[in-house]
């Protein structure tokens, strides 16, 4: 089998005497997307922020195309091609959506100076690919719509050409034609070979995008599966009851 | 693909005038507030107050707090506040006034009245205000302590520091070159202060002309070329004009007479010697430039406002914005003693009571200036034209008469006024 191009071994972080992730392993492919499910509180979110860097795990260690790496903060990931897209969108949303789409990683003149017209040039050329209706390119993001916002932070993680990425509920705040705008998208980068983690709570949403779901109760997986294996029922009686029906059976 | 991105938004421009010349509504709404209250005074004070001679005082008392008001605005774009630059700008007075009248005289051979007194002093002056802003800054972002609290303690803690390190006597007379820096006795006289006004017209000019062609090359939106032009002349002669007001302000015939050849005069008769641009006004706008540039062009600025509009988003995108904090706190103790600079050699000695209340004078400044309390938002040129407003308002009023409780009853009452105007206006204008 190929090499793993995620493999998270015995995770574990706490916060204060809350075991947040106790004894997680997960991995992930290339051209694989995996599902993160489970209650809010789950652990999901806090899984995923210690591989981009957010967090730093107490315990375990992660390994990029089969290579043991060390994730101090958000850029070590952002190194090691880990791009995520998260919940809240992290957009400033005072700055337009090149300062945005470059922050942290700016285009600078010789003289070391932010190139804002390159800059500006380089989001019209993404922001044609992959959203051909975004016009407002001199406005603050916070004068955009829900999906306008996320075709930013995801031109974000397609720009800078991320090899894994992360997306926590990336559809939580979307119209029913934004969402499918972000499905195709999905879709799309799985077959360039991306491996991709999601995270939501849409159970049919799940069944429909990832290769495999993992659910997560009380910090701890409770099992992991192929979607073709199991039935929405199946899942959800996972998250509610965190017993895996299928190793009962 | 370029070409439709263009094609879209240009019938909609056409309608208005303002965005075709695509000014900035709020520098506009600014100027016109100043030029209002210039306006009233003038009639009230029967033409005194927008004379050469009162233009030429208020420019340099405004320069100590626009120079900290420039540092202010970073501190509260990023959600901050500093309460301490008053007080920090009498501790750095206190060392450099120390400095150059206790301290260095007799050190390394170093005699009251040498050139080097003066350039020392600053140099341990800026390092003073840099060190303490850092240690202030490091207290608020690597200890978590609020800002408003490690400012507060620092209000208290640096004024009396400043008390203690002068045993609380006045110190002067400064030194001679030092003075320079304080206004009235520091000019360039006019033939400099043209050639500076005509190379800094140029020089505007040619930048907003490259700026358009920047603009071209990268296929984006520009201006008509009319709007390009007329923007340019308004800029050209906003500049010049300014130069001609302070040239226009002359030596007192009496000081001339006194010693006419000095001023390379053959004779006292007919001998008029300008002012020209003080060199405070010079050093505000060489701080102007510089912090403009870093707030707009430079990744410090970017991050600045970015941590300002969304913190987790600033970290979560790499940003140290612990260290981030230190840097703006220094960068305030940096202007503090700069401002310091200005304000004790205008006076010509150290007090005790220097900069008192500049703290509050500063932060008005800012916020009148458009910055938002809420963070993200905020620029250089409003915080200056903030203290300006201040300022006039300020002279204004003790020129007319206008008895002291009721001055600062009406300076307050302004800016509550001008924060509400501003919110209305982003209201109306659509969220920015």
């Amino acid at each position: 089998m190929t090499t793993p191009l995620v493999q998270m071994k015995n995770i574990s972080i706490a916060f204060g005497g809350v075991h947040a992730v106790e004894d997680v392993s997960l991995d992930l492919y290339p051209g694989e997307v995996v599902g993160l499910l489970g209650h809010n509180g789950a652990g999901k979110s806090t899984l995923i922020k210690i591989l981009s860097g957010a967090y730093k795990a107490d315990a375990g260690e992660i390994w990029i195309n089969g290579k043991k790496v060390d994730i101090q903060s958000p850029r070590d990931a952002r190194a090691n091609s880990i791009e995520t897209i998260y919940q809240t969108l992290a957009l400033a949303d005072n700055l337009d959506a090149a300062s945005n789409l470059f922050l942290g990683r700016e285009l600078t003149t010789p003289f070391g100076f932010v190139d804002d017209s390159r800059q500006e040039a380089e989001t019209r050329k993404i922001m044609a690919r992959l959203n051909p209706n975004f016009k407002k390119l001199k406005e603050p993001v916070s004068a955009l719509s829900g999906g306008q916002r996320q075709s930013v932070a995801i031109a974000r993680a397609v720009y800078f050409k991320a090899r894994i990425l992360i997306m926590d509920e990336p559809t939580a705040a979307l119209g029913v034609h934004e969402t499918k705008m972000v499905a195709d998208l999905i879709t799309e980068l799985k077959k360039q070979g991306l491996g991709i983690f999601l995270i939501s709570h849409d159970t049919r949403e799940m069944m429909e995008l990832c290769d495999r779901v993992s659910v997560m109760k009380n910090g701890q997986i409770v099992g992991t599966e192929r979607v073709e294996d199991v039935t929405e029922d199946d899942i959800l009686s996972m998250i509610i009851l965190g017993k895996n029906p299928k190793a009962a059976a | 693909m370029s070409d439709q991105t263009q094609s879209t938004p240009t019938p909609a421009t056409k309608r208005n005038i303002f965005k075709q010349l695509e000014l900035d509504t709020r520098l506009l709404g600014m100027i016109g507030a100043f030029l209002v209250v210039c306006l009233v005074f003038n009639v009230w004070t029967d033409g005194r107050f927008l004379t050469p001679r009162n233009i030429f005082n208020l420019t340099i008392q405004t320069v100590s707090v626009a120079i900290m008001a420039t540092g202010m605005v970073f501190v509260i774009v990023t959600r901050h506040i500093d309460l301490s630059v008053g007080a920090l700008l009498a501790t750095c007075t206190a060392v450099m006034g120390m400095l150059q009248t206790r301290w260095l005289p007799g050190m390394l051979g170093i005699e009251i009245g040498s050139p080097l007194i003066p350039w020392i002093t600053i140099g341990l002056g800026l390092l003073t205000g840099a060190l303490i802003g850092a240690m202030q800054g490091w207290l608020v972002g690597y200890r978590g302590i609020p800002a408003f609290i490690v400012t507060l303690g620092g209000l208290l803690v640096w004024r009396n520091v400043g008390w203690y390190l002068t045993s609380g006597q006045t110190i002067g007379p400064l030194d001679e070159t030092y003075v320079l820096f304080g206004g009235i006795t520091g000019t360039l006289g006019a033939d400099w202060s043209w050639i500076i006004g005509i190379a800094a017209a140029v020089a505007a000019a040619a930048g907003l002309w490259s700026a358009r062609r920047t603009k071209i090359r990268h296929e984006f939106p520009v201006k008509p070329v009319w709007a390009e032009v007329a923007v340019i002349a308004v800029t050209v002669l906003a500049i010049l004009g300014f130069v001609a007001v302070l040239n226009a302000y002359e030596l007192p015939e009496r000081v001339v007479a006194r010693d006419f050849a000095a001023y390379g005069c053959a004779q006292a008769e007919g001998c008029n010697v300008a002012y020209g641009i003080p060199y405070s006004v010079l050093l505000l706008i060489f701080v102007a430039i510089v912090m403009t540039v870093i707030a707009t062009r430079t990744r410090l600025g970017r991050y600045i406002f970015a941590t300002g509009g969304n913190p987790d988003a600033a970290s979560l995108s790499g940003i140290n914005t612990r260290l981030l904090t230190v840097k703006i706190f220094a960068m305030v103790g940096v202007l503090c003693a700069l401002g310091g600079v200005v304000a004790s050699a205008r006076l010509g000695y150290h007090t005790n009571d220097i900069g008192t209340l500049d703290e509050l004078r500063v932060i008005a400044a800012a916020v009148i200036g458009g910055t938002a309390l809420s963070g993200g938002i905020g620029t250089i040129y409003g915080a200056i034209f903030g203290a300006l407003i201040m300022q006039s308002l300020q002279s204004g009023m003790a020129m007319v008469g206008v008895d002291a409780p009721y001055q600062n009853i009406v300076v307050g009452a302004v800016l509550v006024f001008a924060v509400w105007v501003d919110i209305e206006y982003r209201k109306r204008t659509g969220a920015k």
